[in-house]
Protein backbone atom coordinates (compact mmCIF):
# COMPACT_ATOMS: atom_id res chain seq x y z
CA UNK A 1 0.00 0.00 0.00
CA UNK A 2 1.08 3.28 -0.87
CA UNK A 3 1.41 6.33 1.36
CA UNK A 4 -0.25 9.49 1.33
CA UNK A 5 0.69 12.37 3.75
CA UNK A 6 -1.41 15.83 4.13
CA UNK A 7 -0.26 17.99 6.30
CA UNK A 8 -1.58 21.90 7.04
CA UNK A 9 0.57 25.11 7.36
CA UNK A 10 -0.64 28.99 7.29
CA UNK A 11 1.11 31.25 5.04
CA UNK A 12 0.33 34.82 4.36
CA UNK A 13 -2.70 34.22 6.78
CA UNK A 14 -4.06 31.81 4.42
CA UNK A 15 -4.41 27.80 4.67
CA UNK A 16 -2.18 25.85 2.81
CA UNK A 17 -2.31 21.70 2.59
CA UNK A 18 0.50 20.20 1.20
CA UNK A 19 -0.22 16.61 -0.33
CA UNK A 20 2.28 13.95 -0.71
CA UNK A 21 2.20 10.42 -2.40
CA UNK A 22 -1.32 8.85 -3.76
CA UNK A 23 -4.45 10.10 -3.74
CA UNK A 24 -6.92 7.49 -4.77
CA UNK A 25 -10.51 5.95 -3.36
CA UNK A 26 -8.36 4.86 -0.35
CA UNK A 27 -6.81 7.71 0.52
CA UNK A 28 -9.18 10.65 -0.27
CA UNK A 29 -10.79 10.33 2.95
CA UNK A 30 -7.98 12.07 4.42
CA UNK A 31 -7.92 14.94 2.37
CA UNK A 32 -11.82 15.19 2.99
CA UNK A 33 -11.27 15.23 6.90
CA UNK A 34 -8.89 18.02 6.28
CA UNK A 35 -10.49 20.16 4.37
CA UNK A 36 -13.77 19.27 6.93
CA UNK A 37 -11.73 20.45 9.62
CA UNK A 38 -10.65 23.62 7.71
CA UNK A 39 -14.54 24.88 7.18
CA UNK A 40 -15.76 23.75 10.30
CA UNK A 41 -13.39 25.87 12.36
CA UNK A 42 -14.40 28.91 9.39
CA UNK A 43 -11.25 29.09 7.60
CA UNK A 44 -11.85 29.16 3.67
CA UNK A 45 -8.95 31.09 1.89
CA UNK A 46 -7.63 27.70 1.28
CA UNK A 47 -4.24 26.51 -0.88
CA UNK A 48 -3.64 23.02 -1.85
CA UNK A 49 -0.46 22.53 -2.43
CA UNK A 50 0.13 19.24 -5.11
CA UNK A 51 4.19 19.57 -5.19
CA UNK A 52 4.68 16.06 -3.84
CA UNK A 53 1.64 14.56 -5.07
CA UNK A 54 2.66 11.80 -7.05
CA UNK A 55 -0.26 10.87 -9.08
CA UNK A 56 -4.45 11.54 -8.44
CA UNK A 57 -7.39 9.49 -9.34
CA UNK A 58 -11.23 11.03 -9.22
CA UNK A 59 -12.21 9.95 -5.75
CA UNK A 60 -9.57 13.06 -4.73
CA UNK A 61 -11.14 15.62 -7.71
CA UNK A 62 -14.17 14.33 -5.84
CA UNK A 63 -13.15 16.09 -2.79
CA UNK A 64 -12.50 19.55 -4.66
CA UNK A 65 -16.24 19.23 -5.54
CA UNK A 66 -17.94 18.43 -2.82
CA UNK A 67 -16.68 21.16 -1.13
CA UNK A 68 -15.74 24.02 -3.22
CA UNK A 69 -19.21 25.55 -2.99
CA UNK A 70 -19.21 25.21 0.95
CA UNK A 71 -15.96 27.55 1.02
CA UNK A 72 -17.00 29.94 -1.62
CA UNK A 73 -20.39 30.86 0.30
CA UNK A 74 -18.34 31.64 2.88
CA UNK A 75 -16.30 34.34 0.37
CA UNK A 76 -13.30 32.16 0.13
CA UNK A 77 -11.67 29.44 -2.27
CA UNK A 78 -9.46 26.69 -2.92
CA UNK A 79 -6.71 26.96 -4.97
CA UNK A 80 -4.38 24.44 -5.88
CA UNK A 81 -0.99 24.97 -7.30
CA UNK A 82 2.08 22.83 -7.93
CA UNK A 83 1.00 20.05 -9.37
CA UNK A 84 2.54 18.06 -12.17
CA UNK A 85 2.08 17.46 -15.73
CA UNK A 86 0.23 14.08 -15.18
CA UNK A 87 -2.09 15.02 -12.02
CA UNK A 88 -2.72 18.54 -14.18
CA UNK A 89 -3.85 16.13 -17.09
CA UNK A 90 -6.38 14.67 -14.67
CA UNK A 91 -7.68 17.51 -13.61
CA UNK A 92 -7.71 19.01 -17.27
CA UNK A 93 -9.48 15.97 -19.08
CA UNK A 94 -12.51 16.53 -16.15
CA UNK A 95 -12.49 19.84 -17.16
CA UNK A 96 -11.61 21.71 -13.75
CA UNK A 97 -9.27 24.79 -15.16
CA UNK A 98 -12.61 26.63 -16.12
CA UNK A 99 -14.20 26.32 -12.45
CA UNK A 100 -11.22 26.54 -10.27
CA UNK A 101 -7.83 28.61 -9.97
CA UNK A 102 -5.15 26.47 -10.61
CA UNK A 103 -1.76 28.25 -10.60
CA UNK A 104 1.56 26.82 -11.12
CA UNK A 105 3.33 28.34 -7.95
CA UNK A 106 1.99 28.48 -4.41
CA UNK A 107 3.07 32.24 -5.08
CA UNK A 108 0.63 33.49 -7.97
CA UNK A 109 -2.22 31.69 -5.42
CA UNK A 110 -1.37 34.10 -2.43
CA UNK A 111 -1.20 37.28 -5.01
CA UNK A 112 -4.52 36.23 -5.85
CA UNK A 113 -6.09 36.09 -2.26
CA UNK A 114 -4.51 39.12 -1.56
CA UNK A 115 -5.59 41.25 -4.43
CA UNK A 116 -9.37 39.46 -4.38
CA UNK A 117 -9.23 40.61 -0.35
CA UNK A 118 -8.82 43.83 -1.62
CA UNK B 1 -1.45 -17.39 -34.84
CA UNK B 2 -0.42 -14.08 -33.19
CA UNK B 3 1.34 -14.80 -29.70
CA UNK B 4 -0.75 -13.92 -26.56
CA UNK B 5 0.72 -13.18 -23.12
CA UNK B 6 -1.25 -13.99 -19.99
CA UNK B 7 -0.37 -12.14 -16.25
CA UNK B 8 -3.06 -12.19 -13.70
CA UNK B 9 -3.71 -11.09 -10.24
CA UNK B 10 -6.36 -11.18 -7.66
CA UNK B 11 -7.22 -9.33 -4.74
CA UNK B 12 -9.72 -8.53 -2.11
CA UNK B 13 -12.04 -6.00 -3.24
CA UNK B 14 -11.17 -3.16 -1.17
CA UNK B 15 -9.95 0.32 -1.91
CA UNK B 16 -6.35 -0.23 -0.02
CA UNK B 17 -5.37 -2.58 -3.11
CA UNK B 18 -5.95 -0.34 -5.53
CA UNK B 19 -2.17 0.80 -5.59
CA UNK B 20 -1.23 -3.22 -5.79
CA UNK B 21 -3.35 -3.02 -9.08
CA UNK B 22 -1.94 -0.09 -10.48
CA UNK B 23 1.54 -1.00 -10.19
CA UNK B 24 0.44 -4.27 -11.18
CA UNK B 25 -0.14 -3.10 -14.08
CA UNK B 26 1.98 -0.25 -14.73
CA UNK B 27 4.91 -2.74 -14.25
CA UNK B 28 3.52 -5.30 -17.18
CA UNK B 29 3.31 -1.91 -19.35
CA UNK B 30 6.58 -0.62 -19.01
CA UNK B 31 7.61 -4.19 -19.85
CA UNK B 32 5.88 -4.20 -22.96
CA UNK B 33 7.79 -0.38 -24.18
CA UNK B 34 4.99 1.74 -23.74
CA UNK B 35 6.72 5.60 -22.73
CA UNK B 36 5.86 7.42 -19.44
CA UNK B 37 2.77 9.21 -20.37
CA UNK B 38 0.67 6.08 -21.81
CA UNK B 39 1.68 3.70 -18.51
CA UNK B 40 0.30 6.37 -16.66
CA UNK B 41 -3.05 6.81 -18.54
CA UNK B 42 -3.21 2.91 -18.24
CA UNK B 43 -2.48 3.30 -15.05
CA UNK B 44 -5.45 5.85 -13.89
CA UNK B 45 -8.12 3.86 -16.18
CA UNK B 46 -7.66 0.58 -14.58
CA UNK B 47 -7.96 2.61 -10.75
CA UNK B 48 -10.91 3.77 -12.05
CA UNK B 49 -12.51 1.17 -13.53
CA UNK B 50 -11.84 -1.40 -10.17
CA UNK B 51 -12.92 1.73 -7.44
CA UNK B 52 -15.94 1.01 -9.64
CA UNK B 53 -16.10 -2.03 -9.49
CA UNK B 54 -14.92 -2.28 -5.30
CA UNK B 55 -17.49 0.26 -4.80
CA UNK B 56 -20.61 -0.65 -6.67
CA UNK B 57 -20.61 -3.98 -7.35
CA UNK B 58 -18.94 -5.39 -4.32
CA UNK B 59 -19.80 -2.43 -1.86
CA UNK B 60 -16.13 -2.82 -0.22
CA UNK B 61 -16.50 -5.94 0.81
CA UNK B 62 -13.07 -7.90 1.33
CA UNK B 63 -14.59 -11.08 0.99
CA UNK B 64 -15.22 -10.81 -2.44
CA UNK B 65 -12.00 -11.17 -5.03
CA UNK B 66 -11.56 -8.52 -7.79
CA UNK B 67 -9.55 -10.56 -10.64
CA UNK B 68 -7.18 -8.60 -13.04
CA UNK B 69 -5.90 -10.01 -16.13
CA UNK B 70 -4.03 -8.78 -19.10
CA UNK B 71 -3.44 -10.15 -22.12
CA UNK B 72 -1.06 -8.58 -24.52
CA UNK B 73 -0.68 -9.84 -28.23
CA UNK B 74 1.00 -8.03 -31.28
CA UNK B 75 -1.45 -5.50 -31.81
CA UNK B 76 -2.78 -4.59 -28.23
CA UNK B 77 -2.36 -4.84 -24.35
CA UNK B 78 -5.68 -5.57 -22.77
CA UNK B 79 -6.69 -5.72 -19.64
CA UNK B 80 -10.23 -7.34 -18.73
CA UNK B 81 -11.82 -6.64 -15.29
CA UNK B 82 -14.62 -9.31 -14.09
CA UNK B 83 -17.24 -8.76 -11.40
CA UNK B 84 -20.41 -10.27 -10.30
CA UNK B 85 -22.06 -7.53 -9.43
CA UNK B 86 -24.82 -5.12 -10.41
CA UNK B 87 -24.02 -4.12 -14.31
CA UNK B 88 -22.95 -1.02 -15.89
CA UNK B 89 -23.01 -0.54 -19.49
CA UNK B 90 -20.69 2.45 -20.64
CA UNK B 91 -22.81 2.90 -24.07
CA UNK B 92 -25.43 4.68 -21.71
CA UNK B 93 -22.80 6.51 -19.61
CA UNK B 94 -22.91 10.55 -20.68
CA UNK B 95 -20.46 12.98 -19.79
CA UNK B 96 -20.62 14.43 -16.29
CA UNK B 97 -21.39 18.23 -16.02
CA UNK B 98 -18.87 19.36 -13.72
CA UNK B 99 -20.38 23.11 -13.34
CA UNK B 100 -24.20 21.07 -12.73
CA UNK B 101 -22.10 19.08 -9.89
CA UNK B 102 -20.30 21.54 -7.75
CA UNK B 103 -23.37 23.57 -7.52
CA UNK B 104 -25.35 20.37 -6.12
CA UNK B 105 -21.88 19.14 -3.65
CA UNK B 106 -22.09 16.01 -6.03
CA UNK B 107 -19.35 13.79 -6.86
CA UNK B 108 -18.90 10.74 -8.57
CA UNK B 109 -19.59 9.46 -12.42
CA UNK B 110 -16.12 10.82 -13.35
CA UNK B 111 -14.44 7.70 -13.90
CA UNK B 112 -15.73 6.25 -16.57
CA UNK B 113 -14.99 9.54 -18.64
CA UNK B 114 -11.37 9.31 -17.42
CA UNK B 115 -11.20 5.57 -18.86
CA UNK B 116 -12.88 6.39 -21.90
CA UNK B 117 -10.61 8.89 -22.73
CA UNK B 118 -7.87 7.87 -21.59
CA UNK B 119 -7.87 4.01 -23.48
CA UNK B 120 -7.95 3.64 -27.32
CA UNK B 121 -10.78 0.69 -26.48
CA UNK B 122 -13.46 0.21 -23.54
CA UNK B 123 -16.12 -2.82 -24.36
CA UNK B 124 -18.52 -3.86 -21.86
CA UNK B 125 -20.28 -7.37 -21.89
CA UNK B 126 -22.58 -9.63 -19.58
CA UNK B 127 -21.27 -13.01 -19.99
CA UNK B 128 -22.49 -15.79 -17.82
CA UNK B 129 -24.39 -13.25 -15.60
CA UNK B 130 -20.37 -11.71 -14.82
CA UNK B 131 -19.36 -8.18 -15.59
CA UNK B 132 -16.50 -7.98 -18.18
CA UNK B 133 -15.23 -4.86 -19.02
CA UNK B 134 -12.03 -4.68 -21.46
CA UNK B 135 -10.02 -2.04 -21.97
CA UNK B 136 -6.96 -1.99 -24.42
CA UNK B 137 -4.57 0.81 -25.35
CA UNK B 138 -2.96 0.03 -29.03
CA UNK B 139 0.85 -1.56 -29.08
CA UNK B 140 1.78 0.16 -32.30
Amino acid sequence: MKTFNISHRTKSGLEVLDLQGELDAHTASQLEDALKNLIHNNKSNIIVNFQELDYIASAGLGVFMAYIEDVRSNGGDIKLTNMNDKVYNVFDLLGFPTLYDIMQDEMQAIEKFLEEEG
Amino acid sequence: MAKLETYKKTVGASTENLSDIRDFVASHAQKYGFDDNIVADIRLAVDEACTNIIKHAYSNDPKENLEITIEVDDEKFMIYLVDRGDGFDVKTYQKPDLKKQIEQKKRGGMGVHLMLNLMDEVTYQVKNNMNVLCMSKNRN
